[in-house]
């Protein structure tokens, strides 16, 4: 049995000018240990799908439906106080801004001996000492000095640093990390994903990492999901995803990335912009960006248009594609996707 | 691969020109930590002291940029980047060395005699939410900089060369309307890019122009950047933090550590074959999509702060390599096979 279970999930933010539909019919499911990409651009509902799973969505947005089991217990319906008992015990979460993350009036000692505090009874002396253990796992040079200092007195690489102990603090079974690295330098975003894969591989933590860049999802995950228009489109292992997407927006997202072309030609741009979760077109929400959505005629294919596609396995991905369904159906025993596993 | 010679070739007609357009000597600037008069004023020993503390923004930087190519700027935030290209544009006041626009200096003119220049220069920001006036329509705003620097034009005139500029970013006439707010990210890019082309520029500088956009939306701009240079014959400054961007868009490439210049290369020289020690790490910190697990170069450490610089070469304290000349002497750039790097130990050969 997986360790998170998130199915049809519906979030809603209910506004003056009407119902937004921030996430629709979201899957998915996170094994002990596993890590877990969700890739989108902004907008894509991919943080939502983040606050979510911890119930921190607020007022006007809502859980309109679906469920979230985490060990085998219901987390929408749970109560506020058993909730806190999950929340940053069992599940953690680090957030995209270093600065804004921690509060500027109290020590780090301080901030994570509260932290400690809130979920176990222990005293300060002994919560102290997980405290500088938990700093020395993150290897933060001379951690008993960072105990008594401020936030300000750290550069953002530090505090994130800190933040990735926090999380820790209490031993969690899973860390979900929104955009962890987005405000911070390349050199420095390097460090923190290679700590943050070494201490979710150690300790047999599972990690959900929000993020826009395809390059760190490849480097650190096992499986992705690629979210458009709050619906997932594809999932399914990285590598396979990375090298031979299936969705048209995934393949349209990867080959975007100046990597991928010739340097000093054009690169391969996706026309137009995402919708707005307001004005979500009908039937598959990428068809008016989308290349494929045309028949061997050139005229454009009606069920694009008008039905919502639902997931069709191709190898060992989901995706969510009229294309690919003809495709997997006409040619069933092209991608077999026992054969793929087997491979060394 | 039609593109890419199609690409190359105002280049290769401007190195037989062979002239420089933007000529930065020696770039320093300083902005001071310590307020006015007074507040420097301090009590020490019984006696009353003035002290003043700066930071070090830019330490002695040379820059050529050569009519026709675009050249990156990359570095870790604090390099100084950003204050190079303000001080290029006149935005900021260089604390000391030369800026020269076309063989004439610039960085020491007023306002009104830099007038001329900055039709022929032009920047485009990084945010593009806030670079656009919100009580301006898209046509005001595109009008704005024709009507400053062409008194002489009649409406009809501007509004024909708007129309024009507007159709060759791709933006669709109708928009002329409507207020910056309405339009996403990318959109208002466009806009801020066909408000800079609007006075024919032939040189652009571009402060991260796609840091705040989507990768789908980063590709649409890069490869309007990528047109423009083409039908214009503009020159770029390009300052951005985003390596594999530079790849694929730069001609040559400067790499700024600290407020000084670490080295300079054609791009793909520099990244075949990274000389610095910082460009190495840096190189080697960008996420690729391929499987394997990245080996990157570990720094330890972090960059230093700008108000207490350390002697001798800036990155000593973070260079796996760094000897007592490092932490003594300020490396100079020096040319070595290809491209020019500010290291000892390049110049003595031991990397």
């Amino acid at each position: 049995m997986a360790l998170l279970e998130v199915s049809n999930l519906d979030v809603r933010f209910a506004l003056r000018q009407g119902e937004v539909k921030a996430l629709r019919d979201v899957s998915f499911t996170l094994d002990r240990g596993e890590r877990l990409g969700i890739v989108g651009e902004s907008g894509a509902g991919k943080s939502v799908a983040a606050f979510t799973i911890l119930n921190l969505i607020a007022r006007p947005g809502y859980i309109a439906g679906g469920s979230i089991r985490f060990d085998d217990r219901e987390l929408t319906t749970m109560k506020p106080r058993q909730l806190q008992q999950i929340r940053g015990n069992k599940i953690s979460m680090i957030f995209q801004d270093p600065m804004m993350t921690l509060n500027p009036v109290l020590t780090i000692g301080e901030q994570m001996v509260e932290c400690l505090k809130a979920h176990r009874r222990i005293r300060t002396r002994a919560a102290r000492e997980i405290a500088l253990n938990k700093l020395r796992q993150v290897h933060i040079p001379s951690p008993e000095k960072r105990l008594d200092q401020y936030p300000h007195e750290l550069s953002g690489g530090m505090r994130q640093r800190i933040i990735i102990a926090i999380a820790l603090l209490l031993d969690p079974d899973i860390i979900v990390a929104d955009e962890p690295t987005t405000a911070l330098d390349v050199t420095i975003q390097a460090e923190i994903m290679s700590l943050l894969l070494e201490l979710c591989e150690k300790h047999n933590v599972a990690l959900v990492l929000i993020t826009h860049d395809l390059g760190v999802v490849s480097q650190v995950t096992q499986r992705t999901l690629v979210m458009y228009a709050g619906r997932v489109i594809e999932q399914g292992p990285t590598r396979e995803i990375i090298n031979d997407a299936q969705h048209p927006y995934t393949q349209g997202l990867i080959n975007a990335l100046p990597q991928m072309a010739t340097p000093g030609s054009r690169l391969n741009q996706i026309p137009g912009a995402m919708p707005t979760l307001a004005k979500i077109p009908p039937g598959c929400a990428f068809h008016p960006r989308c290349s494929f959505a045309f028949n061997d005629d050139g005229s454009p294919r009606r069920d694009c248009r008008e039905v919502i596609p639902g997931f069709v396995r191709s190898g060992n991905c989901d995706v969510a594609c009229h294309m690919v369904r003809d495709l997997v159906e006409n040619d069933s025993d092209a991608r077999d996707p026992v054969e793929i596993q087997e491979a060394p | 691969m039609t593109q890419v010679k199609a690409r190359s070739a105002p280049q290769a007609a401007s190195a037989q020109a062979g002239d420089t357009l933007v000529e930065i000597r020696n770039l320093e600037k300083h902005f001071p930590l310590s307020g006015d008069f007074l507040e420097q004023l301090r009590f020490k020993g019984g006696k009353l002291v003035r002290r003043q503390e700066f930071v070090h923004a830019i330490n002695g930087v040379d820059i050529d940029v050569r009519r026709g190519e675009s050249l990156c700027v990359v570095g870790e935030s604090g390099c100084g980047k950003s204050t190079v290209a303000r001080m290029v544009m006149g935005l900021l006041r260089p604390s000391g060395g030369e800026i020269r626009y076309d063989g004439e200096r610039i960085d020491h003119l007023s306002p009104r005699q830099l007038l001329p220049y900055r039709r022929r220069m032009q920047m485009i920001f990084q945010n593009p939410y806030a670079s656009l006036n919100p009580r301006m329509t898209i046509q005001q705003t595109l009008e704005e900089p024709l009507r400053f620097h062409h008194p002489d034009w009649k409406t009809p005139q501007i509004r024909d060369k708007v129309a024009e500029v507007m159709d060759s970013v791709g933006i669709d006439p109708e928009w002329g309307r409507r207020f910056g707010h309405e339009f996403s990210g990318g959109q208002r890019q466009r806009i801020a890019i066909a408000r800079a082309l609007a006075v024919d520029p032939e040189f652009i500088v571009a402060d991260e122009p796609i840091s705040a956009l989507d990768v789908s939306i980063q590709a649409q701009v890069l490869n309007l950047l990528m047109d423009a240079q083409e039908t214009h014959h503009l020159t770029y400054l390009f300052i951005t933090h985003d390596l594999a961007v530079v790849e694929h868009f730069g001609t040559r490439v400067v790499v700024m550590y600290l407020g000084r210049v670490c080295e300079v290369a054609e791009t793909r020289t520099l990244f075949s074959t990274p000389r610095h020690p910082y460009t190495q790490a840096l190189l080697s910190a960008i996420p690729r999509l391929e499987d394997d697990r990245p080996d990157y170069i570990r720094l330890s450490g972090e960059v230093p702060t700008p108000v207490n610089l350390p002697s001798g070469c800036v990155f000593h304290g973070r260079c796996p390599h760094a000897n007592e000349r490092c932490r003594r002497e300020v490396p100079e750039l020096i040319a070595a096979e290809g491209t020019r790097v500010a290291c000892h130990g390049v110049e003595e050969g031991r990397l």
